[in-house]
Protein backbone atom coordinates (compact mmCIF):
# COMPACT_ATOMS: atom_id res chain seq x y z
CA UNK A 1 0.00 0.00 0.00
CA UNK A 2 2.07 3.05 -0.67
CA UNK A 3 1.62 6.11 1.28
CA UNK A 4 -0.98 8.51 0.56
CA UNK A 5 0.87 12.15 -0.49
CA UNK A 6 -2.34 14.01 0.85
CA UNK A 7 -2.43 12.63 3.95
CA UNK A 8 1.56 13.00 4.70
CA UNK A 9 1.10 16.86 4.56
CA UNK A 10 -2.02 16.94 5.78
CA UNK A 11 -0.24 16.99 9.28
CA UNK A 12 1.48 20.26 10.27
CA UNK A 13 4.29 18.77 12.25
CA UNK A 14 5.46 16.41 9.00
CA UNK A 15 5.22 19.92 7.00
CA UNK A 16 7.20 21.64 9.78
CA UNK A 17 9.72 18.81 9.24
CA UNK A 18 9.88 18.81 5.45
CA UNK A 19 10.16 23.00 5.66
CA UNK A 20 13.06 22.18 8.28
CA UNK A 21 15.20 19.51 5.77
CA UNK A 22 14.03 21.34 2.51
CA UNK A 23 16.49 23.77 3.99
CA UNK A 24 19.35 21.33 5.24
CA UNK A 25 19.51 17.64 5.78
CA UNK A 26 18.67 16.59 8.97
CA UNK A 27 18.92 13.40 11.13
CA UNK A 28 16.30 11.81 13.33
CA UNK A 29 17.65 13.10 16.59
CA UNK A 30 18.31 16.62 15.00
CA UNK A 31 14.84 16.89 14.42
CA UNK A 32 13.93 15.20 17.78
CA UNK A 33 15.65 18.12 19.50
CA UNK A 34 14.50 21.05 17.00
CA UNK A 35 10.71 20.03 17.69
CA UNK A 36 11.06 18.64 21.12
CA UNK A 37 9.19 15.82 20.25
CA UNK A 38 10.54 11.79 21.32
CA UNK A 39 12.71 10.00 19.27
CA UNK A 40 9.60 7.58 18.42
CA UNK A 41 6.96 10.41 17.61
CA UNK A 42 9.32 11.39 15.05
CA UNK A 43 9.89 7.83 13.41
CA UNK A 44 6.90 7.60 12.95
CA UNK A 45 6.43 10.98 10.95
CA UNK A 46 9.49 9.95 9.27
CA UNK A 47 7.97 6.39 8.35
CA UNK A 48 4.75 8.26 6.89
CA UNK A 49 7.31 10.68 4.94
CA UNK A 50 9.22 8.05 3.81
CA UNK A 51 7.01 5.50 2.42
CA UNK A 52 5.47 8.37 -0.06
CA UNK A 53 9.09 9.27 -1.38
CA UNK A 54 8.75 13.09 0.06
CA UNK A 55 12.27 12.41 2.37
CA UNK A 56 15.16 10.01 1.29
CA UNK A 57 17.39 8.66 3.60
CA UNK A 58 21.51 8.81 3.47
CA UNK A 59 23.61 7.17 5.08
CA UNK A 60 26.67 8.87 6.72
CA UNK A 61 28.83 6.74 9.01
CA UNK A 62 26.41 5.65 11.64
CA UNK A 63 24.26 8.22 10.72
CA UNK A 64 20.85 8.59 8.83
CA UNK A 65 20.40 11.80 6.96
CA UNK A 66 17.03 12.66 5.19
CA UNK A 67 16.49 14.90 2.30
CA UNK A 68 13.89 16.01 1.04
CA UNK A 69 13.00 14.75 -2.37
CA UNK A 70 11.47 17.91 -4.35
CA UNK A 71 11.14 15.65 -7.46
CA UNK A 72 8.12 14.32 -5.84
CA UNK A 73 6.67 17.12 -4.65
CA UNK A 74 7.03 18.04 -8.22
CA UNK A 75 5.15 15.17 -9.17
CA UNK A 76 2.48 15.86 -7.13
CA UNK A 77 2.21 19.31 -8.98
CA UNK A 78 2.43 18.01 -12.31
CA UNK A 79 -1.04 15.16 -11.61
CA UNK A 80 -2.44 18.79 -10.48
CA UNK A 81 -2.01 20.52 -13.65
CA UNK A 82 -3.29 17.58 -16.01
CA UNK A 83 -6.24 17.42 -13.71
CA UNK A 84 -6.62 21.04 -13.94
CA UNK A 85 -6.18 20.67 -18.27
CA UNK A 86 -8.87 18.02 -17.64
CA UNK A 87 -11.12 20.55 -16.26
CA UNK A 88 -10.56 23.15 -18.95
CA UNK A 89 -11.02 20.53 -21.86
CA UNK A 90 -14.50 19.72 -20.19
CA UNK A 91 -15.61 23.14 -19.84
CA UNK A 92 -14.51 24.22 -23.46
CA UNK A 93 -16.75 21.06 -24.99
CA UNK A 94 -19.72 22.62 -22.44
CA UNK A 95 -19.18 26.03 -23.98
CA UNK A 96 -19.61 24.80 -27.50
CA UNK A 97 -22.63 22.85 -26.13
CA UNK A 98 -24.31 26.12 -24.55
CA UNK A 99 -23.60 28.00 -27.88
CA UNK A 100 -25.58 25.22 -30.06
CA UNK A 101 -28.13 25.35 -27.72
CA UNK A 102 -28.51 28.93 -27.92
CA UNK A 103 -28.21 29.27 -31.44
CA UNK A 104 -30.84 26.31 -31.82
CA UNK A 105 -33.30 28.14 -29.45
CA UNK A 106 -32.94 31.64 -31.78
CA UNK B 1 -14.83 30.33 -26.69
CA UNK B 2 -14.84 34.02 -25.31
CA UNK B 3 -11.27 35.00 -23.54
CA UNK B 4 -12.26 37.08 -20.87
CA UNK B 5 -14.21 34.14 -18.98
CA UNK B 6 -12.90 33.31 -15.83
CA UNK B 7 -11.10 29.72 -15.24
CA UNK B 8 -9.47 29.77 -11.73
CA UNK B 9 -8.10 26.03 -10.41
CA UNK B 10 -6.59 25.84 -6.75
CA UNK B 11 -5.53 23.41 -4.77
CA UNK B 12 -5.48 22.92 -0.70
CA UNK B 13 -3.41 20.24 -0.68
CA UNK B 14 -3.26 20.10 3.12
CA UNK B 15 -7.46 21.11 3.46
CA UNK B 16 -7.59 17.98 0.36
CA UNK B 17 -9.72 20.49 -1.36
CA UNK B 18 -10.15 21.28 -4.67
CA UNK B 19 -11.52 24.97 -5.79
CA UNK B 20 -13.07 25.96 -9.87
CA UNK B 21 -14.50 29.08 -10.65
CA UNK B 22 -15.41 29.14 -14.52
CA UNK B 23 -17.48 31.52 -15.97
CA UNK B 24 -20.46 30.88 -18.89
CA UNK B 25 -21.52 33.17 -21.92
CA UNK B 26 -25.10 31.69 -21.21
CA UNK B 27 -28.02 32.38 -18.78
CA UNK B 28 -28.04 30.38 -15.52
CA UNK B 29 -31.11 28.22 -15.97
CA UNK B 30 -29.33 26.71 -19.58
CA UNK B 31 -26.24 26.11 -17.39
CA UNK B 32 -28.21 24.94 -14.36
CA UNK B 33 -29.43 22.32 -17.28
CA UNK B 34 -26.01 21.20 -19.00
CA UNK B 35 -24.97 20.31 -15.29
CA UNK B 36 -28.34 18.29 -13.81
CA UNK B 37 -29.79 16.94 -17.02
CA UNK B 38 -28.09 13.37 -18.29
CA UNK B 39 -29.06 13.93 -21.95
CA UNK B 40 -26.92 17.19 -21.42
CA UNK B 41 -24.31 16.49 -19.41
CA UNK B 42 -23.19 13.39 -21.52
CA UNK B 43 -22.24 15.71 -24.01
CA UNK B 44 -19.60 17.24 -22.35
CA UNK B 45 -19.23 15.28 -18.97
CA UNK B 46 -15.89 13.76 -19.74
CA UNK B 47 -12.41 15.25 -21.52
CA UNK B 48 -12.16 14.19 -25.43
CA UNK B 49 -11.13 11.66 -26.46
CA UNK B 50 -13.03 9.98 -23.71
CA UNK B 51 -16.84 10.38 -23.48
CA UNK B 52 -19.70 10.16 -20.68
CA UNK B 53 -22.56 7.76 -20.52
CA UNK B 54 -25.14 7.67 -18.10
CA UNK B 55 -27.10 4.68 -17.33
CA UNK B 56 -29.62 6.61 -15.68
CA UNK B 57 -30.10 9.99 -13.09
CA UNK B 58 -32.83 11.14 -10.90
CA UNK B 59 -31.86 14.44 -9.95
CA UNK B 60 -33.35 14.46 -6.45
CA UNK B 61 -32.37 14.42 -3.16
CA UNK B 62 -31.15 11.06 -1.73
CA UNK B 63 -30.99 10.10 -5.87
CA UNK B 64 -28.20 9.06 -7.81
CA UNK B 65 -26.85 9.45 -11.14
CA UNK B 66 -25.17 6.30 -12.02
CA UNK B 67 -22.24 6.30 -15.55
CA UNK B 68 -19.33 5.67 -17.15
CA UNK B 69 -16.41 7.19 -18.65
CA UNK B 70 -15.68 5.12 -21.93
CA UNK B 71 -12.35 5.32 -23.32
CA UNK B 72 -11.46 5.46 -26.81
CA UNK B 73 -11.05 1.71 -26.91
CA UNK B 74 -14.06 1.03 -25.24
CA UNK B 75 -12.89 0.65 -21.58
CA UNK B 76 -15.50 1.53 -18.97
CA UNK B 77 -14.93 3.24 -15.63
CA UNK B 78 -18.00 3.48 -13.62
CA UNK B 79 -19.19 5.92 -11.26
CA UNK B 80 -22.09 6.92 -8.99
CA UNK B 81 -23.16 10.36 -7.90
CA UNK B 82 -25.69 10.70 -4.87
CA UNK B 83 -27.64 14.14 -4.48
CA UNK B 84 -27.14 14.95 -0.77
CA UNK B 85 -28.78 19.08 -1.62
CA UNK B 86 -30.49 20.86 -4.44
CA UNK B 87 -31.62 24.21 -4.51
CA UNK B 88 -32.89 25.01 -7.63
CA UNK B 89 -30.53 26.59 -9.86
CA UNK B 90 -28.18 28.08 -7.45
CA UNK B 91 -26.54 24.98 -5.57
CA UNK B 92 -26.69 21.57 -5.47
CA UNK B 93 -24.33 19.05 -3.65
CA UNK B 94 -23.08 15.77 -4.45
CA UNK B 95 -21.03 12.30 -3.03
CA UNK B 96 -18.98 11.37 -5.71
CA UNK B 97 -17.68 7.73 -5.50
CA UNK B 98 -16.22 4.79 -8.09
CA UNK B 99 -18.07 1.93 -8.37
CA UNK B 100 -17.91 -1.38 -10.58
CA UNK B 101 -20.36 -1.99 -12.91
CA UNK B 102 -23.27 -3.39 -10.85
CA UNK B 103 -23.20 -0.10 -9.13
CA UNK B 104 -21.25 -1.22 -5.84
CA UNK B 105 -19.56 1.82 -4.84
CA UNK B 106 -15.57 1.65 -3.57
CA UNK B 107 -15.63 3.80 -0.86
CA UNK B 108 -14.53 7.03 0.56
CA UNK B 109 -15.48 9.06 -2.32
CA UNK B 110 -15.28 12.94 -2.75
CA UNK B 111 -17.76 15.72 -1.79
CA UNK B 112 -18.56 18.22 -4.64
CA UNK B 113 -20.52 21.45 -4.00
CA UNK B 114 -21.67 23.33 -7.11
CA UNK B 115 -22.98 27.53 -6.59
CA UNK B 116 -24.44 29.03 -9.51
CA UNK B 117 -24.78 32.79 -10.17
CA UNK B 118 -25.86 35.37 -13.18
CA UNK B 119 -23.85 38.91 -13.96
CA UNK B 120 -24.94 40.66 -17.22
CA UNK B 121 -26.15 37.44 -18.65
CA UNK B 122 -22.50 35.50 -18.18
CA UNK B 123 -23.11 32.44 -15.32
CA UNK B 124 -20.34 32.17 -12.91
CA UNK B 125 -20.19 28.18 -11.37
CA UNK B 126 -17.57 27.70 -8.66
CA UNK B 127 -16.84 24.22 -7.61
CA UNK B 128 -15.42 22.83 -4.74
CA UNK B 129 -14.23 19.43 -4.52
CA UNK B 130 -12.77 17.66 -0.72
CA UNK B 131 -11.19 14.23 -1.61
CA UNK B 132 -10.60 12.41 1.26
CA UNK B 133 -7.35 10.69 -0.62
CA UNK B 134 -5.02 11.43 -2.96
CA UNK B 135 -5.23 8.26 -4.51
CA UNK B 136 -8.65 8.90 -5.84
CA UNK B 137 -7.20 11.74 -7.53
CA UNK B 138 -4.64 9.27 -8.84
CA UNK B 139 -7.22 7.47 -10.47
CA UNK B 140 -9.15 10.00 -11.88
CA UNK B 141 -6.46 10.93 -14.06
CA UNK B 142 -5.10 7.31 -14.64
CA UNK B 143 -8.52 7.16 -16.43
CA UNK B 144 -7.75 9.96 -18.67
CA UNK B 145 -4.49 9.24 -20.07
CA UNK B 146 -5.01 5.94 -20.83
CA UNK B 147 -8.16 7.72 -23.17
CA UNK B 148 -5.35 10.18 -24.18
CA UNK B 149 -2.67 7.56 -24.98
CA UNK B 150 -5.02 5.83 -26.65
CA UNK B 151 -5.79 8.05 -29.35
CA UNK B 152 -2.23 9.20 -29.94
CA UNK B 153 -1.44 5.38 -30.86
CA UNK B 154 -4.88 5.57 -33.03
CA UNK B 155 -2.94 8.70 -34.52
CA UNK B 156 0.39 6.62 -34.90
CA UNK B 157 -1.70 3.95 -36.98
CA UNK B 158 -2.87 6.40 -39.19
CA UNK B 159 0.05 8.45 -39.77
CA UNK B 160 1.81 4.46 -40.50
CA UNK B 161 -1.02 3.45 -43.07
CA UNK B 162 -1.21 6.94 -44.73
CA UNK B 163 2.47 6.77 -45.00
CA UNK B 164 2.60 3.25 -46.83
CA UNK B 165 -0.04 4.81 -49.87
Amino acid sequence: MKQDIFQAISDPTRRAILTLIAIQALTPNAMAEKFAMTRQAVSKHIKVLHECELIKPEHSGREIYYHLNAKKMQEFDHWLAQFRQNWQTQFNQLDQLLTTIKEQKQ
Amino acid sequence: MNNDLLFDFNVDKTAKMVYITREFDAGQSLVWDAFTKAELLDQWGAPAPMRAKTKYMNFEVGGRRFYAMITPDGEERWSVQEFTSITPKTNFKMYNAFSDKDENRELPGSEWDHNFSEKNGITRVDITIYNESFERLERLLEGFKIGFTMTLKNLEELLATLSQK
